[in-house]
């Protein structure tokens, strides 16, 4: 439990950061809460030589309206999110989640950006963020780019980021009034990452369900996207056969590993219990 | 008499002797951050030991080297089985009379188990270090089945008991066995059996799990090479006998040796025995001059220091139709890992398991159990409970709810048709103990009314019936607990530590302005007992409990203890304590009659002073006492107030309880509501009834963790899988249910003051009332037995294998 040796830089823009990680290459990972890379660097599963924290750098935290998107800098915490009236107005589900990510004391460290830039399967927010079509903005040495956080994922821990690039900020468009929104997560105790969860955004129209968008989490190496069993549902009014159909196509996309949490076929079991209250939860709200 | 003049009730009132919730006094340093804790003891000069640990659960040790690892900046030695040859330390006694390699010899035995001791200037350089010993392995293979332990073909684990047929405790079967254990009467409960109407036999597992206290294990050792004195600051639930372990093994003068335990972070257990870092630790300060400090950290204490457990009991019960308990037969496999570590008094090779006739009047019953060697970690230790009595308390009350089930009774009826009545007491269990006192029936009847027992099954029954109807994914489960404990080890007779009869003393000066301390031979490790002692002198002398310092831990200064564990703290040292303070009240009595110039016989004693019979004005407070001792005895008397009492218990306690659990489990999902949970204990004489009902709180929560998920769990190369807290279950204060406790008291007849412990009866009983619970919502659906733990995941593998999901 102890860290090898490392030396600590702290840039104070974004520029100096991208700067050091193009400088020190490999041997560098940038620090944001740190929730993930210290107790790997403790168990000495990861070992940089040089970490460049992003807390000095002013630009990369805050939540802003611009237009009909909210923009959200990397460094802000779960508990900036569950502190701010415009993301409890425009985006309940965002403030739903986040207080379901462990405990406060990780709350006020743990950052968006650090959650979905990590890759890690069991993090709550990518799937989230596949549900709500959000995106990433990335900044490198070669300039600046925007990718679909639904292209982002590649594997667990592996994700379009090329090295020396850094994930700024998350561009989310505002969601349609009157949505409905769930997310459900299956977890052993306060803090576990999911056993299973999903994410589900509607809309409804004549008492049936108009759009559906369903993410899920910890069911697969990344950050899933359940297209069929979104499709599935449009249109209903989810009844009993509709909301088996969606878990089954959901669970037809799951690929969990078995773990202390359960074996593979509990884990995609409860994927499916998870989309269907999900589903059921945001139709209620939905108006 | 003025109106000033206290009344009687403000003078009891101002003691805050026993029954007074008196606030706990160690709290003001602990919620300050003021307490004194291992780690913050930092010597001059002190290094910092770590090590190199295996990452094969069997495997031979073909090479260490450590030529890269003293090159590192800070590194000075690398400690070898080879060095620790040299002064014949390679190989530890364990409490069980087995003993243990101390860093591998030749061969590893379990994963993480030690393999090289890195010392270096501070913990970073050592874990440097660490990184740099190169270690070469020649893998074996694992073998984690106890049951298959004693197969002709399973791998010899223990090669250095190669050709001895006989261990500690006897025969030995097998190259992989250890000892059978044997109690009771085979004939005629064979003959039980072989007449009994019905009958059940089931299998039993109580699974492995770990005791994981806040604080892990952890040591400073300094020998002072002019003085050639030891030096020993360890988070030890027994001082004394590490001191006695020390001087024993390391051949140094035990009045040379001094062991400090300064506060605890909790022990449940886990601070009992000797582990390899002590060993290490000293000898490297012994090798460098230097103070070590060696710290575990959460991993390894969770997968190498004293895992508790891992008993499989083959249960069987004979009855009558009418449910009247014949016989009772158990066979238990052991399941020890690379050594037997257990930390049972000496002749006890599996601790109290025969109480396992529990609460109930079995005319006869027949024990065996065996102990096997596997390759997971040693240990074997009381998690929160007296040696094995949560095993036994969870393979009883198990095995009486698979009776009532097949019998179709209640489980409570069952068992108030088959417990001891307050008339048999004092009681001869047919497995050989004497149970002291009790009165079961009151205290079931009462946790039944206090719950609407019958209401409970009502709402079961329509539950059910809708269930069956589809109208719910949710089963209701009733887990009845009814536990007797076997606490206070112990009288001499039978038990021992290593030859130490297991008494505990206590040593009270009082000092001239009514003041005074005690010392105490128990360690608390959180139980309060700088708290409850002084309630127990208050009351014994009339000194408020204020004006009295409890001082525990240091073995230069304390009277000799056998510590705390087992629940044995209030049982033998509470003994002590009130028999020191009637030496003390003894003498203050002839101080006071030569004072007050009459007869010691005409002295009647009135709260806090002694007063002359019929004439209540003339009198004398102990505090006046205590001035008049150190300056005005009667001629040829010894002035001075102190006293010291050894205290050999000549019995055994036994407390009991009656716990229920309310408890919805959700069969798509397996998760589970403890909807409510009711825990009436009966612990004898109640000396703080806060810090009991924390105690209760304390031990249910680690009741609910190891029933409903806590577990160290092995896959079948034998790595642990779950090795820190993120797979091994802490509830948090969100999962813990709400605890509602109750009481009631059967003082102990053979107790000073009539108390009988409790820290552990919570644990004891709370395992099989969760249980009990999960198999009682499932029973309906034709399942006998859910074995432990009972997670989500393996809730809804239950209700799967049940049918529940067939289309």
């Amino acid at each position: 439990m102890i860290p090898g040796p490392f030396s600590y830089h702290r840039p104070a823009t974004v520029a100096d950061a991208i700067k050091l990680l193009s400088d020190l290459g490999d041997d560098a990972r940038p620090l944001a809460g740190g929730h993930s890379l210290v107790p790997m660097m403790k168990l000495r599963l990861a070992t940089p030589e040089h970490l460049i924290d992003l807390h000095g750098i002013d630009g990369l935290k805050g939540i802003r309206r611009d237009g009909a998107n909210i923009v959200i800098g990397a460094m802000t915490t779960q508990h900036d999110l569950l502190a701010s009236s415009e993301i409890a107005g425009s985006l309940p589900i965002l403030h739903e989640t986040a207080l379901l990510i462990a405990d406060p004391q990780v709350r006020y460290r743990g950052t968006l950006g650090g959650n979905v830039a990590n890759g890690d399967p069991g993090n709550d927010m990518p799937a989230l963020m596949l549900t709500l079509g959000a995106s990433y903005r990335l900044e490198g040495a070669s300039g600046v780019r925007d990718i679909a956080a639904s292209e982002f994922y590649q594997g667990a821990y592996f994700t379009a980021l090329e090295p020396g690039e850094i994930l700024t900020s998350i561009l989310i468009p505002v969601p349609a009034a009157g949505h409905g929104h769930a997310y459900e997560k299956l977890k052993r105790k306060v803090g576990d990452y999911a056993t299973a969860a999903a994410a589900v955004m509607l809309t409804k129209a004549n008492g049936k369900v108009a759009t559906c968008a369903i993410g899920l989490t910890n069911l697969s190496e990344t950050p899933l996207s359940a297209d069929a069993a979104a499709k599935l549902v449009i249109g209903t009014s989810l009844d009993d056969a509709t909301l088996k159909n969606a878990a089954a196509a959901a669970s037809a996309i799951m690929s969990p590993a078995a773990d202390a949490r359960g074996p593979v076929e509990y884990r995609k079991h409860v994927g499916g219990i998870m989309v269907m209250r999900a589903l059921q939860r945001a139709f209620a709200k939905a108006a | 008499m003025n109106d000033m003049t206290p009344t009687r009730e403000q003078r009891e009132a101002k003691l805050e002797g026993m029954g007074c919730k008196r606030k706990r006094v160690e709290d003001i340093r602990f919620t300050q951050g003021r307490g004194n804790y291992v780690d913050d003891v930092k010597l001059p000069g002190m290094l910092h030991g770590d090590f190199v640990r295996s990452p094969h659960a069997h495997a031979r040790v073909k090479s260490i080297n450590s030529e890269e690892a003293l090159k590192v900046p800070g590194v000075l030695a690398v400690i070898t089985a080879e060095t620790l040859k040299t002064v014949n330390l390679a190989w530890m006694p364990t409490l069980a009379g087995d003993v243990q390699m101390v860093l591998a010899d030749g061969k590893v035995l379990f994963q993480n188990q030690e393999v090289a001791f890195v010392v270096a200037t501070d913990r970073y350089a050592a874990d440097d270090g660490i990184n740099k010993v190169v270690v070469e392995y020649e893998a074996l293979p694992p073998l984690m089945d106890p049951f298959k332990a004693m197969d002709p073909d399973a791998p010899v684990l223990r090669e250095d008991l190669a050709g001895k047929t006989s261990g500690a405790h006897g025969p030995r079967k097998h190259h992989n066995h250890i000892f059978e254990w044997v109690v009771g009467d085979k004939d005629l409960t064979d003959a039980a059996f072989r007449n009994a109407e019905v009958s059940i036999k089931e299998m039993i597992s109580y699974h492995r799990t770990h005791p994981s206290p806040l604080e892990t294990c952890q040591c400073v050792c300094s020998f002072d090479k002019i003085k050639g004195e030891l030096s020993i600051w360890g988070t030890f639930q027994a001082p004394h006998v590490i001191r006695t372990v020390v001087a024993l093994i390391a051949k140094i003068p035990e009045h040379k040796i001094h062991v400090i335990a300064p506060d605890i972070g909790g022990g449940f257990g886990n601070k009992v025995g000797a582990y390899p870092g002590y060993i290490c630790a000293a000898v490297a300060s012994i090798v460098t001059g230097k103070p070590v400090k060696w710290v575990e950290d959460r991993i390894e204490n969770l997968t190498a220091t004293s895992f508790a457990r891992d008993y499989h009991m083959t249960t069987e019960i004979a009855a009558t139709k009418e449910g009247k308990v014949t016989g009772l037969r158990v066979h238990v496999l052991a399941d020890h890992g690379a050594f037997d570590a257990c930390a049972d008094p000496s002749k006890w090779p599996a601790g109290f398991f025969n109480i396992v006739t529990g609460s109930y009047d079995f005319p006869t019953a027949h024990l065996s159990v065996d102990g096997v060697y596997t390759n997971k970690a040693p240990g074997g230790v009381a998690y929160r409970c007296s040696f094995r009595v949560t095993e036994a308390a969870y393979c009883i009350e198990r095995g009486m709810d698979i009776l009532a089930q097949k019998l179709g009774m209640d489980p409570a009826e069952l068992r108030l048709k088959n417990f001891i009545k307050a008339e048999q007491f004092p009681y001869h269990s047919a497995l050989g103990w004497e149970y002291d006192s009790g009165d079961y029936h009151t205290a079931m009847r009462k946790m039944m009314e206090a719950v609407d027992y019958a209401g409970l099954r009502k709402e079961q029954v329509e539950k059910r019936a809708a269930f069956k109807r589809g109208e719910t994914r949710e089963i209701m489960g009733l887990g009845v607990s009814f536990f007797t404990e076997i606490v206070g080890a112990g009288p001499s007779k039978n038990c021992d530590i290593l030859g130490i009869a297991m008494f505990d003393s206590c040593e009270i000066r009082m000092h001239p302005t009514g003041a005074g301390i005690a010392r105490v031979g128990s360690k608390s490790q959180g139980q309060g007992h700088e708290t409850t002692w002084a309630q127990i002198i208050a009351t014994e002398i009339g000194i408020p409990a204020d004006d009295i310092m409890v001082e525990e831990g240091n073995t230069d200064t304390a009277p000799y203890g056998l510590g705390t564990y087992g629940s044995r703290s209030t049982p033998v040292a509470g003994a002590a304590i009130a028999m020191a303070a009637r030496k003390i009240k003894a003498k203050a009595q002839m101080i006071a009659a030569y004072k007050l110039e009459v007869h010691e016989g005409d002295l009647e004693w009135d709260i806090d002073g002694f007063r002359v019979k019929g004439l209540p004005e003339k009198s004398m407070s102990m505090k006046d006492i205590c001035w008049a001792a150190y300056n005005s005895v009667a001629p040829g008397m010894e002035p001075g107030l102190e006293a010291v009492s050894y205290y050999d218990p000549p019995n055994m306690t036994y407390p009991f309880g009656a716990y229920i659990c309310v408890m919805n489990i959700d069969v798509d999902t397996g998760v589970y509501k403890v909807r409510r949970f009711y825990a009436l204990d009966d612990c004898g004489t109640r000396i703080n009834p806060m810090i009991i009902e924390g105690q209760v709180h304390g031990g249910l929560t680690e009741a609910f963790a190891i029933a409903m998920g806590q577990e160290i769990r092995y896959d079948d190369e034998g790595n642990v899988v779950t090795g820190s807290f993120m797979d091994f279950f802490i509830p948090t204060a969100v999962e813990t249910p709400h605890w509602e406790t109750d009481f009631t008291v059967t003082p102990s007849p053979h107790h000073p003051i009539g108390a009988k412990g409790v820290g552990e009866s919570p644990n004891v009983g709370g395992v099989p009332a969760f249980s009990n619970a999960v198999n009682d919502a499932f029973s309906f659906l034709g399942s006998t037995h859910i074995q432990m733990p009972h997670d989500f995941w393996r809730n809804w593998r239950a209700a799967k294998n049940l049918g529940v999901f067939a289309a």
